[in-house]
């Protein structure tokens, strides 16, 4: 193990070239340039033995993914905001070829107005799309979730494109002190990719094929499977992480002072460790704050948040999204996974750092205090209430 | 060599695959359902030339014995072979189910 000063972007590349990915194709966006920037350098200084398809667009970076992996190879591609809205096509052509690329995606604003700064609309947009999503909340974890992703998405059980998330700048730029495991580590946790899934000359197969009415459901069907089956895998992916690294992760969620929580905020991404800041502040002040940080978006956290939030007073879901004309995202799938447990809890939406727009510590302390005196459903941080009710 | 064509219908859930990665040769629509009309080859005009051959955008004209010969399993009926064909040994008839 070495330890060195890294950025987000610069921690991931690390963690890339200990995955040993045989295909790299990507195209320079902000704030994700310096990840592709990273693996080129060390494609051409030669600790990386891979293939570095410079190519013409996001589209193409993704196509070009999906045929290394079709002919068998890893294959890892990255991009941001618009690049990730241009290849949205490939995406769904990626999950439902059930081809397990890792692509990085540097968590940035979209268009218009345009903006380069961190938040998370451009990948919670892209949900649907069959990938596994996860947040990163620091340089460590998101070299970690490099290395792990491979084996989760590889995972005969899952099959799964993955799309790691870190939020542009706050995450992508910013410098930590970051733990890179050894060479020996990581091909001990990281066998090389075999799979049927792929042209064979010897015995020739039917690739991304068309299906009708009658059979193109059960494809969806099992693409779905293969994403709930992600989470069990993720949890086997960490235990044995935690073995070989001695590093520990908790699955889908982390949970912070929740055991005896009354307030809860329900966050994802970097913003979390301001949110568990202000819950140790509130602490001291004889509230019960607590956090709950999403770490994966895809599979859906559905049981592991009813049951943190079925018992407190009331929740909050913090968010750098809104889907216009309803809410945030976030706040719908957490909504919907009380509602299955049969839970009824009072919950309230804070939507913030659009654009890059920070959040302090005060608005975050805010948002403690005014889900515990009653808000509006919908709130602007900075700005004001929706219109649909306290 | 061209796949050959095993027409099925009806398959359970079992016989999906998980990817869209399987056996090759399987054509579960025959030529789509597309062609409206057809391509007929006059084998006592055709001089086996293999114009049709080399401009069928689908691959599906053979020359066998001679004489083109057309898999209507694969031909979509655009009507590029019949355009092509310079004696005119070869009409485009309406598709009769």
């Amino acid at each position: 193990m070495s330890r060195k000063f890294l950025s987000g972007n610069e921690a991931f590349a690390e963690g890339i070239r200990l995955a040993r990915p045989q295909v790299i194709s990507a195209y320079p966006i902000t704030p994700q340039t310096i990840v592709v920037e990273r693996l080129s350098e060390m494609v051409e200084d030669g600790s990386l033995s891979a293939e570095y398809v410079h190519v013409e667009s996001e589209h193409s970076a993704l196509s070009c993914a999906i045929g290394a992996s079709a002919a068998g190879a890893r294959a890892f591609t990255a991009t941001s905001s618009q690049g990730l809205l241009y290849m949205a096509e490939c995406l769904y052509y990626a999950a439902g070829g059930r081809f397990p690329i890792v692509m990085m995606n540097a968590d940035r604003s979209t268009a218009l107005p345009w903006n380069i700064y961190g938040d998370q609309r451009d990948s919670l947009s892209q949900l649907d799309s069959g990938w596994i999503q996860s947040y990163a909340e620091n340089a460590q974890e998101a070299l970690d979730l490099a290395l792990m992703s491979y084996r989760i998405a590889e995972d005969s059980r899952v099959q799964t494109p993955y799309m790691a998330n870190l939020d542009g700048f706050v995450l992508t730029h910013t410098y930590e002190t970051v733990d890179i495991p050894t060479r020996e580590q990581a091909d001990r946790f990281l066998p090389p990719y075999e799979t049927d899934n792929r042209i064979d000359f010897e015995n020739p197969k039917n690739m991304a094929f068309s299906a009708g009415p009658d059979t193109n459901y059960i494809f969806k069907y099992k693409a779905h499977k293969g994403l709930l089956a992600a989470a069990e895998v993720i949890t086997e992916t960490e235990k044995e992480f935690a073995d070989i690294f001695g590093r520990h992760y908790t699955g889908l969620t982390e949970n912070y002072l929740t055991d005896d929580a009354d307030y809860i905020i329900v966050t994802l991404g970097s913003i979390a460790g301001l949110c568990r800041e202000t819950a140790d502040k509130l602490r001291g002040q004889g509230i019960k704050a607590g956090v709950v940080r999403i770490r994966y978006m895809r599979p859906f956290p559905n049981e592991e948040i009813a049951a943190v939030l079925k018992n407190v007073k009331a929740y909050a879901v913090l968010e750098k999204d809104i889907s216009f004309g309803n809410e945030g995202t976030v706040f719908t799938n957490v909504n919907s996974a009380l509602k299955k447990a049969g839970a009824d809890v009072r919950g309230y939406n804070f939507i913030g750092g659009l654009g890059g727009r920070n959040i302090s510590a005060a608005d975050i302390e805010k948002i403690y205090t005014d889900i515990a005196n009653g808000t509006d459903a919908v709130n602007f941080i900075g700005i004001g209430g929706g219109n649909n009710g306290k | 060599m061209r796949p050959y064509v095993r027409e099925k219908t009806g398959f359970t859930f079992e016989e999906v695959p998980e990817n869209t990665c399987f056996e090759a040769g399987y054509l579960t629509t025959v030529n789509s359902g597309w062609r409206s009309i057809r391509p007929v080859i006059n084998a006592v005009e055709c001089v086996g030339c293999e114009q049709c051959y080399l401009y069928c955008p689908d691959g599906v004209i053979a020359i066998q014995g001679g004489k083109a010969v057309i898999d209507y399993d694969f031909c979509k009926g655009c009507g590029i072979c019949a355009k092509i064909c310079k004696i005119g040994a070869i009409e485009m008839e309406a598709e009769r189910k």
